[in-house]
């Protein structure tokens, strides 16, 4: 294992930028922005693993008996969970309205603003 | 109000306002609710200007929720920090009083808009007082989300939508490197707070992690910044948002990418274990250099008024590069003041274009070319926005520029001359394009349709009468912005407290102690905030270039190149680099990020 | 740029991209290290102000401040949909149809959907003790009432969801953060202070202001999320097409 979580959420950022990079539909690039956003738990995540730790709840746990995960890097993740539902929401929002006005969701077929 | 109450009040009263719109809205009229949010904007400001006054060159701190550092998040701000965010609290206002003319198509949520402005107002309040970061993240995110939704607000052209989307994405992209770049951060010292990050950096030496987490963190604020590569969204953004947000957008919260990277690289990365000065040094020198001639080149090619502001906001922010990168107090203090003055003739400019845009349903400069001959005082107005950009004594502008070259012109004797000409070309942009449009100078343009550029023609009128004269507050403000970008370059007590804080902020010893321990640090030497004849000169001479240059291009009209010329094929080149399209610009932006990369592992 | 260079460019930059990555995580500390300094404050401190659920403890005392921040991003995001999803001025509104919807569905809704809104209380009530929380039971509360949806029609969601008391209850679960926040700075000369009885360990009172921030959260998140999805569902259901208007059919 060891290094290979952490590598994994480099894979997961770059294979999201490869489809968002070659996107033809605005929809699969919010998709795919959603899957980089999943590198950050990944790494989040790894990060705060502790090797034969458990859930850093105490409500079934007596303090000390056994040694718990990073709960900070949940409470992030947590907080960036949030943040990337409602980045996709408003750009699907935005997705809405330009397939009705300009009938495409294909970014390459978007010629209103260039030079 | 002691600063404990202060620093987290300049970031809940703005959320506190926004909340209280979204519901006011549904009872009160549109009058009621414009009193509000100038009500809530203008409680900001005043909760801000005594956090300014309050501090008195001091980093002012408050550990929320009663956690010290190494648990909680602490707010900090210092005149710098403090003054970025009263420069959005003196922008919002104006904004939030100009929208009151606006169109308002849902008569049920009359507050969305405004609430939605105190929120990115909140935003960009919270990211420049934290000193917390993951929590510089939260407020990225969350004045990117309302900068997103604000952006596309007129649904009914493809144009803002498709520029909102491409903002949107870009920047939540960068965010997610930014967040992979705090984890990695996370793991080498398990720390958030930025002092406690810094000295626990020190007691590991300097590797590629350290440089691989600096270019991911930096990854956001450079977008955010419009630093080239990383600057394809600003453009298409700025040129479809409404006149009110480019104002805010243009004339602070680009900035805020800039003070992010310097705050971040002071607190965080300047001392051992961090990235060297030297590799800081040059790689954001170079980023700035390419920035500011890219943008002033582009920028001049514009015809769409927004578009050629928001290209001189590119070019502006490269010489900001330039100044932080040198790295010393005199550096900090330039950006300072050349930041809080840009801004605010920045927002004059997008008001004055706004202005045009209402009467003629048009920013095309070609397309207007004398028709505003009646509108004098607008054209004046423009004209004299466009020399203060230029760096005209005794606007800030000048005051920030002349300190900053002085700065620069130091380290390397050349560098001013990079100010000079950058300055001077958007300023003769803006010029020129005022020239032709309020007094109808040299020959009208003839169209030409199939080259890649966009025209600034078939815009939708965002005021209720289109028909009507411009009510007199739409000169009024841009007006009064100007009157405050030439207070910033000539009372000398603004420039000093700037200078102040630029001591505080290039101290990361200082700011440590502050954070950590609450003692009354002593402010470090102050540096200079005066003018200089040196300074003056070299501004009435990018000032005098700025105008050589628009006169000529009004006379000559035709391209002095021939098409097949080897500069002319780069700007076609440069021109369809910028071709709207979200995978070219996140191509360029993986780029930037690799480059960055080998630059600065190159260096340590 | 071509499509080809496009990819030219982006796969020589993800190349670069890849390999310092690498390097970087051959210098991060092992999988699964044992020193978590921040993380082992946080468990102290949480335990200190009785919050069982240490990660909760993190979001709404420890660093409170995030999620004050985060909040608004969901309260922006429905007044940006609210108004990007706006009726444009050549749409016209379209009631919705009643559908027909099999019998067994219908039960099957009709039972799930309180035992859906208990477990959503639940959550968020227990968001101090165990696993959950404001966030995880808003979305729960907020899928609840779209089971009316799923089995029965739009018009039976419609008549569950007063969407202007929602709407209210959104902008005012979202002033309370910071006014509770106000409170601490008042009261306890810190904002956001958790200045609240801290109650007994493993208890639902326990926490001090944990638990009050936490539901202000979960009305927050459920009365948010419901007012977003009902933009959305508007835009399907009951929002006629420009272009059916001009064109007759598409």
């Amino acid at each position: 294992m060891g290094t290979w979580v952490f590598l994994a959420a480099g894979w997961v950022l770059l294979i999201a930028l490869y489809g968002l990079v070659t996107s033809r539909n605005l929809i699969h690039a919010i998709g795919c922005l959603a899957v980089a956003q999943s590198s950050t738990y990944l790494l989040l995540l790894a990060v705060g693993y502790r090797r034969e730790a458990t859930a850093p709840v105490y409500s079934d746990l007596t303090p000390g008996t056994r040694p718990v995960v990073d709960p900070v890097v949940q409470a992030l993740a947590l907080t960036d969970v949030v943040v990337g539902a409602t980045v996709t929401a408003l750009l699907l929002a935005l997705t809405i309205q330009l397939r009705k006005r300009h009938h495409t969701v294909d970014p390459q077929a978007l010629i209103g603003l260039k030079g | 109000m002691t600063e404990a109450a202060l620093l987290p009040l300049a970031v809940a009263v703005p959320l506190l306002g926004a909340a209280l719109l979204a519901v006011a809205g549904r009872i009160l009229p549109r009058t009621g609710c414009d009193i509000l949010a100038t009500g809530c904007a203008g409680a900001e400001v005043v909760c801000l200007v005594l956090l300014w006054t309050h501090n008195s060159g001091r980093l002012a701190t408050a550990d929320l929720g009663g956690w010290p550092a190494r648990l909680g998040i602490v707010l900090a701000a210092d005149p710098i920090g403090a003054g970025l965010a009263l420069l959005v609290a003196v922008l919002v206002p104006v904004v939030v009083y100009s929208w009151r003319f606006f169109e308002e198509p849902t008569g049920e949520h009359a507050g969305a808009f405004p609430a939605l402005i105190l929120l990115f107002e909140a935003g960009m309040a919270g990211f420049a007082l934290t000193g917390d970061l993951f929590n510089a993240f939260v407020f990225f995110e969350l004045m990117g989300a309302a900068a997103y939704a604000l952006t596309g607000y007129r649904i009914e052209d493809p144009r803002p939508l498709h520029g909102a989307i491409t903002f949107g994405i870009v920047t939540s992209f960068a965010a997610y490197c930014s967040l992979l770049g705090i984890g990695l951060l996370y793991a080498r010292t398990g720390e958030l707070n930025l002092a406690r990050l810094g000295q626990q950096l020190a007691s590991h030496h300097t590797d590629l992690l350290t440089a691989g987490a600096f270019v991911l963190i930096a990854t956001a604020l450079l977008v955010k910044a419009a630093a080239v590569p990383f600057h394809f969204w600003l453009p298409d953004a700025h040129a479809v948002a409404p006149t009110p947000v480019c104002m805010l957008m243009s004339g602070a919260m680009v900035e805020l990418g800039v003070y992010g990277i310097a705050r971040i690289y002071w607190t965080v990365f300047s001392g051992p274990g961090g990235i060297p000065h030297q590799a800081f040094h040059t790689t954001f020198t170079a980023l700035g250099l390419l920035t500011a001639l890219l943008g002033a080149l582009m920028c001049w090619q514009q015809r769409h008024l927004k578009r050629l502001l928001a290209f001189s906001t590119i070019s502006h922010v490269g010489l900001f590069l330039i100044a932080v990168a040198l790295l010393t107090p005199d550096g900090a203090t330039g950006t300072a003041v050349y930041v809080a003055a840009h801004g605010l003739v920045k927002a004059a400019l997008f008001a004055l274009t706004g202005v045009l845009l209402d009467r003629y349903g048009s920013v095309d400069e070609h397309g207007l070319h004398g028709k505003a001959r009646d509108l004098r005082t607008v054209g004046v107005l423009f004209v004299v926005g466009a020399l203060a950009l230029a760096g005209m004594p005794p606007f800030g502008t000048g005051l920030g520029k002349a300190l900053s070259e002085d700065a620069a012109g130091r380290w390397q004797p050349w560098l001013p001359a990079v100010f000079v000409g950058a300055s001077a070309v958007t300023g003769a942009a803006v010029l020129r394009a005022g020239l032709r449009i309020f007094w109808g100078a040299g020959p009208a343009l003839r169209s030409r349709p199939d080259e890649d550029e966009t025209t600034g023609e078939g815009e939708e009128p965002e005021i209720r009468s289109p028909q009507r004269t411009p009510p007199r507050a739409m000169t009024i403000v841009p007006a009064v912005l100007l009157g405050l970008a030439v207070l910033v370059g000539s009372l000398p007590a603004i420039a000093a407290a700037l200078a102040r804080g630029a001591a505080v902020f290039t101290d990361p010893a200082g700011y440590t102690a502050a954070v950590l321990t609450h003692p009354s640090t002593p402010p470090g030497p102050m540096p200079a905030g005066d003018w200089t004849a040196t300074g003056v000169l070299l501004g009435l001479l990018s000032t005098s270039i700025a105008a050589a240059l628009a006169t000529a291009a009004v006379r000559k009209p035709s391209p002095t190149l021939p098409a097949h010329h080897p500069a002319a094929r780069l700007v076609r080149a440069l021109r369809r680099s910028h071709s709207g399209h979200l995978g070219d610009y996140l191509a360029w932006l993986a780029l930037g990020v690799a480059a960055l990369c080998i630059a600065i592992a190159a260096q340590t | 740029m071509t499509a080809r260079a496009r990819l030219a460019v982006f796969l020589a930059a993800a190349a670069v991209i890849a390999a310092f990555f690498t390097a970087e995580c051959t210098d991060l500390p092992p999988f699964g290290t044992d020193s978590h300094p921040y993380g082992e404050r946080a468990v102290a401190a949480a335990l200190d102000r009785r919050t069982a659920n240490v990660v909760s403890s993190v979001n709404f005392d420890i660093r409170a401040f995030d999620t004050l921040g985060e909040e608004p991003i969901l309260f922006g995001t429905v007044l940006g949909a609210t108004l990007l999803l706006r009726q444009a001025r050549d749409e016209r509104h379209r009631r919705a149809e009643a559908e027909r919807v099999m019998p067994t569905t219908r039960l099957f809704g009709a039972l799930l959907l309180p035992v859906t809104l208990v477990v959503g209380v639940y959550i968020v009530a227990h968001g101090q003790l165990s696993p959950g929380g404001g966030f995880q039971g808003g979305v729960v509360l907020a899928t609840a009432l779209h089971l009316a949806y799923v089995a029965a029609d739009y018009r039976a969601l419609k008549k569950l969801r007063p969407l202007a008391v929602l709407d209210v209850a959104d902008s005012l679960a979202a002033a309370s953060y910071s006014l509770i926040g106000l409170a601490g700075l008042i009261a306890g000369g810190a904002f956001l202070k958790n200045v609240l009885p801290l109650g007994t360990f493993n208890t639902i009172t326990s926490g001090g202001t944990v638990p009050v921030l936490n539901a202000a959260v979960g009305v927050e998140v459920a009365c948010g999320l419901i007012a977003l999805l009902a933009h959305f569902l508007d835009q399907t259901i009951e929002r006629t097409d420009p272009d059916q208007q001009r064109y007759g059919d598409t």
